[in-house]
């Protein structure tokens, strides 16, 4: 991205961000907001971009998709299964004789929906206890941080297939066991940001002025530990997604005729065998691209929000 | 040195004390009693409750636990009542091959990674630095088992170097050893996981001591570059390593379940599948706690092993 049109007076942020180009008597150089100069450097970043088109194209495909493309989803068609692509059936039918083009828009629904759902539940609850850990200190801080410990030493897809087997079979379910068990990564980031942040003088002066702590924590602290937790949503999305195929794969994921591309790729071992190849490569080709895009976001915005990568 | 590890055995004791609690919670709220298991599920309420007085399933909880945590240090997980076995035979006989194929797979991941690393490091910024980069990023957002299908379709189904899937002949672990054609795929699937994440490592670890002057008196003394690379900079570099071997072992656990899944390869991978389907849930919460043991315990040796190798990790 070339340098922006100069606007006088920036909305996000409230800092006026003159232009470089701008300065009539070279004395006050106005640093653009931070929130602006990591955008900047984001989509600076051609691979970032790129990530963030591949999942734009992919809600679209998975949201929109459907509406172009409709498709019979919940009815098994005995006399068309396992057809291949072609004869009306873009991607051909699976076994029980659903269109596997529109099949794949269905599964990314669930994936994308779950794997946003479950990142915000981890996030949030993440956020908070990290926070009220780091500004707490001494004893509630060790004592919160051993737990942090403990849920961090269990393998996660190990405790959430053992719950999957009574727990599972809708989104809102696989987005809570999965969310409610991964919180304990974005928690130990939100902390240590927060134990620096603690002793800057901003906190001290909104103590002084008599906040409370729900105040300081709400208002100073977590804005400035932002950074951290977005970078950490884009990665708990792709973990969750990852996650939920491993659920759906191992045969613990969505109630039929609900899917997930996990669930879709249940069989794979037989298609591979049968030489049903459209049921497994383009599935499969769609987490990965989907995963991959995710990652290459974070990856992206942990640069851009790195002051010491920066320009000025 | 040694008040050092005593520390860090106390917390992790408290650590794995926290998870059995977790565990235990967590066993009595999915399965209270295994009554029904026992006495059918059709048995009569009586029945279910003399059977659980006689078995010690009604005592306060506090006290279940402790018998529990008991049990627990003398190496007893309970008893699957699905498979009618104690579960530590059921992990006894299990653990050797997946012992075996997770060990084997490390072992190659480590091969493969350290010197990509490293070779990345020295040709940074060609196109083989950038292919391998690419590549490893995209096993590094591959699920195992899709690139495990990819290889059973290629070299299994399409050429037929290798078995699709391991024979049902290979019951003990020195079959598994001794046919290493039944076994290269399931252990390539699940090296290639920790390839991924290794070599990344390891490139930015040999970048950084590059950098160093001790490489540049290497070079300034006269010494070929094989032996820069080989003894000053394999060595150094690849101390990170240390660390990252302790920390992947819950990686490594999870790729276990689903490579024995897939190659249907009877290990505790498999066993654990198995008890998922039969709802055997003091074989899944003794995995569980089984998997917790080991990562803690895959931190402490990590955390212990660089501060032994690396003078100047500080103990504090």
């Amino acid at each position: 991205m070339t340098e922006p049109a100069a606007p006088l007076i920036e909305g996000l942020g409230g800092v006026a961000g003159l232009s470089a180009t701008v300065p009539e008597g070279g004395e006050v150089q106005v640093i653009a907001s931070g929130w602006k100069l990591a955008l900047r450097e984001f989509f600076d970043n051609k691979l970032a971009v790129l990530g963030l088109a591949v999942i734009v194209l992919f809600v679209l495909f998975c949201f929109i998709g459907p509406l172009i493309h409709p498709s019979n989803q919940s009815l098994v068609n005995p006399l068309n299964t396992d057809l291949a692509p072609g004869h009306g059936h873009a991607l051909g039918t699976d076994e029980n004789g659903f269109d596997e083009f529109g099949r794949i828009m269905l599964g990314g629904q669930t994936a994308l929906e779950i794997g946003f759902f479950a990142a915000t539940i981890a996030t949030v609850i993440g956020t908070l206890w990290g926070a009220i850990s780091g500004l707490a200190g001494g004893i509630v801080d060790g004592i919160m941080m051993r737990m942090v410990d403990i849920l961090l030493s269990i393998p996660l897809l190990f405790i959430v297939l053992v719950l999957a087997t009574k727990y599972s079979g809708t989104v809102v379910k696989l987005s809570l066991l999965i969310g409610l068990w991964a919180w304990p990564i974005p928690s130990r980031l939100v902390r240590g940001e927060v134990l620096t942040l603690r002793e800057r003088d901003f906190v001290s002066a909104a103590r002084v002025m008599g906040a409370t702590r729900a105040r300081i924590i709400l208002r100073h602290l977590i804005p400035n530990a932002l950074s951290v937790v977005i970078v950490n949503v884009t990665f708990q999305i792709a973990d969750s997604i990852l996650i939920l195929a491993y659920i759906g794969f191992l045969g613990f994921g969505l109630q039929f005729p609900a899917t997930s591309w996990g669930d879709m790729l249940g069989g794979a071992q037989n298609y591979v065998t049968e030489g049903y190849w459209w049921l497994v490569y383009p599935v499969g080709g769609c987490l990965v691209a989907l995963v991959l895009a995710t990652n290459l976001v974070g990856d992206a915005l942990r640069d851009a929000f790195d002051v010491r990568l920066r320009r000025r | 040195m040694i008040g050092y590890i005593i520390r860090r055995l106390a917390t992790a004791v408290i650590v794995v004390l926290g998870v059995a609690a977790i565990i235990f919670a967590l066993l009595h709220w999915l399965a209270p009693s295994p009554a029904y298991d026992v006495l059918g599920p059709k048995a009569q309420p009586a029945a279910v409750a003399s059977w659980s007085r006689l078995h010690g399933y009604d005592r306060p909880e506090i006290e279940q636990f402790f018998t529990y945590l008991t049990n627990l240090v003398h190496l007893n997980f309970g008893y699957s009542y699905k498979l009618s076995q104690s579960v530590s035979a059921l992990f006894k006989e299990n653990a050797g091959r997946s012992a075996y194929l997770t060990g084997a797979a490390l072992v190659l991941s480590l091969i493969i990674a350290i010197p990509l690393g490293i070779m990345q490091a020295v040709r940074r910024n060609t196109v083989e630095d950038y292919t391998f980069t690419t590549l490893n990023f995209v096993l590094y957002s591959m699920p195992s088992f899709f690139l495990g299908l990819i290889l059973i379709q290629f070299l299994a189904l399409d050429w037929g170097i290798f078995p699709p899937g391991v024979s049902s002949s290979i019951t003990t672990t020195w079959q598994a050893f001794t046919h290493p054609a039944q076994l290269t795929l399931p252990i390539v699937t699940l090296a290639a996981i920790n390839v991924a994440s290794f070599s990344r490592y390891m490139r930015s670890s040999a970048l950084d001591n590059l950098a160093q002057d001790y490489i540049r008196l290497a070079r300034a003394k006269g010494l070929s570059e094989r032996a820069v690379l080989a003894r000053h900079l394999f060595r150094n570099a690849s101390l990170p390593m240390i660390t990252l071997v302790g920390l992947s072992i819950p990686t490594l656990l999870v790729g276990n379940l689903l490579t024995e899944y897939l190659f249907n390869y009877p290990g505790l991978g498999l066993l654990f599948y198995t008890a998922l389907g039969n709802l055997d849930y003091n074989v899944l919460l003794a995995y569980v706690i089984l998997g917790a043991i080991l990562t803690v315990l895959g931190n402490l040796i990590a955390d212990i092993a660089i501060a032994a190798a690396d003078p100047r990790v500080r103990l504090d």
